[in-house]
């Protein structure tokens, strides 16, 4: 854990088609190669405040971004950035799993190619690479021209993270990564989470308080839209400044 | 009475009816089947595909022309009507998915796809024939492919949209275009339903007799000429069907069958794909 800023979140509102005002004046700063968890009760805004970073919503008519997101000093939120370029930097990894409908190797390459790198020997030695800081390579080391479908849930969702690590982004966002996962699956990818932030930054939405307080570093509590608290895990969860995280981290309500 | 065998009583007789209709449906299918499958076999024999007809009244003649004519049309309509069938359907289901259009477009082909074909015969006919004062083989495949687009966009529509809207999202999230995101994920999810569907608009044109009367015409010879009249099996059956020879007949009867059997087999086929793409 650094005390390097990676994201510096400015005065940010954002409204879905319809003015619906969903994030209300956030201001939040994400430290670089350290673990960000988002937490709040559902409807909350954490995975609309998620879906900023990698400018999600811009796939979605009449959404309306406000305040700035500084990434590295740019602001990402800026008209004509390149989006393309940005999602090569900000990786995303969904809820339920989504492998494509092709091999696991291709899976792994999709990003690559996307990349422009063409060449075998550099593909297999990177999708190689991948897989094995994702912890799948062993498990399908032999099969890597079979279906993505063959894998079971909790491996889909390891290949997808291989395959968002394959490009090498600066920073990984997970949207309940384990939500639709087996506890054994769950504790595979927060083992993965936990090595992962000592190259990239990463920020976790999640329902689960426990995990939360397990692998993150900070926890930001939103609730309405507001972000109500943000700080090291270890003081939300032990003594959290505000009356409603207390109440939400101690399971009073939520 | 009790409550429980009047509902005994019910559920007998739904059954009793249901079952009597499933049986006179059946019956009339079987019987037509049967015929064509008993005269057709009679019928059958190898002149027929070697053969060009001969002038009325000679033995021997045959319908290789049909044949070839009938592959050719049917081949430029699959040609000309599904790339604008899946890139129609592509339109509706991403780039206007949601919009008014889409919606719009998409109750216009399913009023399309029960539009009797006479009426295609009888457009492309003021469109592709009386301007130039002749029958075609263009005119022919043109009206076969008008009544094959709708049944390609509304299917590749269908498909696209069963693929989760997520699976687009990751790709988007990787930093893909949405060309990209739609050849290499999209499509790939959808393949084998956008394929099965193909294969049936191409089944269900195959078969058809009435578009063709007022545009390819008939044609006694053998022919490649897309520029002149064409002659195909349905239009050739209809012919021979009406005429008064004998053995006029007797290849109308073969030449039904296998176009019969050739629907049959590119619809299993089709049905075979589907069976196969939900075990997976």
């Amino acid at each position: 854990m650094t005390n390097k800023v990676e994201l510096e979140i400015k005065g940010l509102n954002f409204y879905y088609s319809g003015d619906i005002h969903a994030l209300k004046n956030i201001n939040l700063t994400i430290h670089n190669k350290s673990v960000t968890a988002l937490i709040g009760p559902s409807g909350c805004g954490k995975t609309t405040l998620l879906r900023c970073f990698n400018r999600m919503h811009d796939l979605y008519p009449k959404h309306r971004y406000e305040g700035e997101i500084l990434f590295q000093d740019d602001n990402l939120l800026a008209n004509g950035n390149d989006l393309i370029k940005l999602r090569s930097r900000i990786g995303m990894v969904f809820q339920r799993p989504t492998p494509f409908p092709m091999s696991i190797f291709d899976n792994v390459a999709y990003g690559l190619k996307l990349k422009g790198i063409k060449k075998k020997l550099d593909l297999a030695e990177r999708v190689e690479k991948a897989l094995k800081h994702a912890a799948l390579w062993d498990e399908v080391k032999n099969k890597l021209t079979a279906s993505a479908y063959d894998l079971s849930g909790g491996q889909q969702q390891r290949l997808v993270i291989a395959r968002a690590l394959a490009v090498e982004p600066e920073v990984l966002l997970f949207d309940e990564p384990t939500s639709a996962l087996d506890p054994i699956s769950t504790s595979k990818i927060e083992d993965l989470v936990m090595q992962l932030k000592k190259d990239i930054t990463i920020i976790i939405v999640t329902h689960n308080m426990q995990q939360a307080a397990r692998i993150s570093d900070w926890t930001g509590f939103l609730m309405l839209g507001e972000l109500i608290e943000f700080g090291t895990t270890e003081r939300i969860f032990t003594a959290p400044s505000e009356k409603l995280t207390e109440d939400y981290v101690t399971g009073r309500f939520g | 009475m009790t409550h429980e065998t009047k509902r005994r009583i019910e559920g007998f007789i739904a059954l009793l009816l249901s079952t009597m209709a499933a049986f006179v449906g059946l019956f009339w299918l079987v019987f037509i089947l049967g015929d064509v499958l008993v005269h057709g076999i009679g019928a059958m024999h190898v002149s027929l595909f070697t053969n060009d007809p001969a002038p009325a009244g000679v033995e021997g003649g045959g319908l290789r022309n049909a044949f070839l004519g009938h592959l050719i049309i049917t081949g430029f309509a699959t040609l000309i009507g599904v790339p604008i069938g899946v890139l129609g359907g592509t339109f509706l289901a991403e780039y206007a998915r949601g919009r008014w259009i889409s919606r719009v477009i998409s109750i216009l082909a399913d009023i399309m796809v029960s539009v009797p074909s006479i009426i295609v015969g009888t457009f492309i006919y003021a469109l592709m024939v009386r301007p130039v004062g002749h029958f075609s083989g263009w005119a022919g495949a043109a009206a076969l492919a008008i009544i094959m687009i709708p049944v390609v966009l509304r299917t590749t529509e269908d498909m696209l949209s069963l693929v989760p809207w997520t699976l687009r999202e990751a790709a988007f999230a990787l930093g893909s275009p949405y060309y990209k995101v739609i050849i290499q994920v999209v499509y790939r999810g959808a393949a084998t339903g956008i394929f099965t569907g193909i294969l049936l608009s191409i089944a269900r044109v195959a078969g058809e007799t009435a578009p063709l009367l007022f545009t390819a015409f008939n044609n006694s010879f053998f022919s490649y000429n897309m520029n002149g009249p064409m002659p195909s099996l349905t239009v050739s059956v209809f012919q021979y069907a009406m005429g008064p020879y004998d053995d006029w007949h007797a290849q109308a009867w073969a030449a039904s069958l296998v176009i019969t059997l050739f629907i049959l087999f590119i619809t299993i086929t089709g049905r075979l794909l589907i069976k196969w793409r939900y075990k997976q």
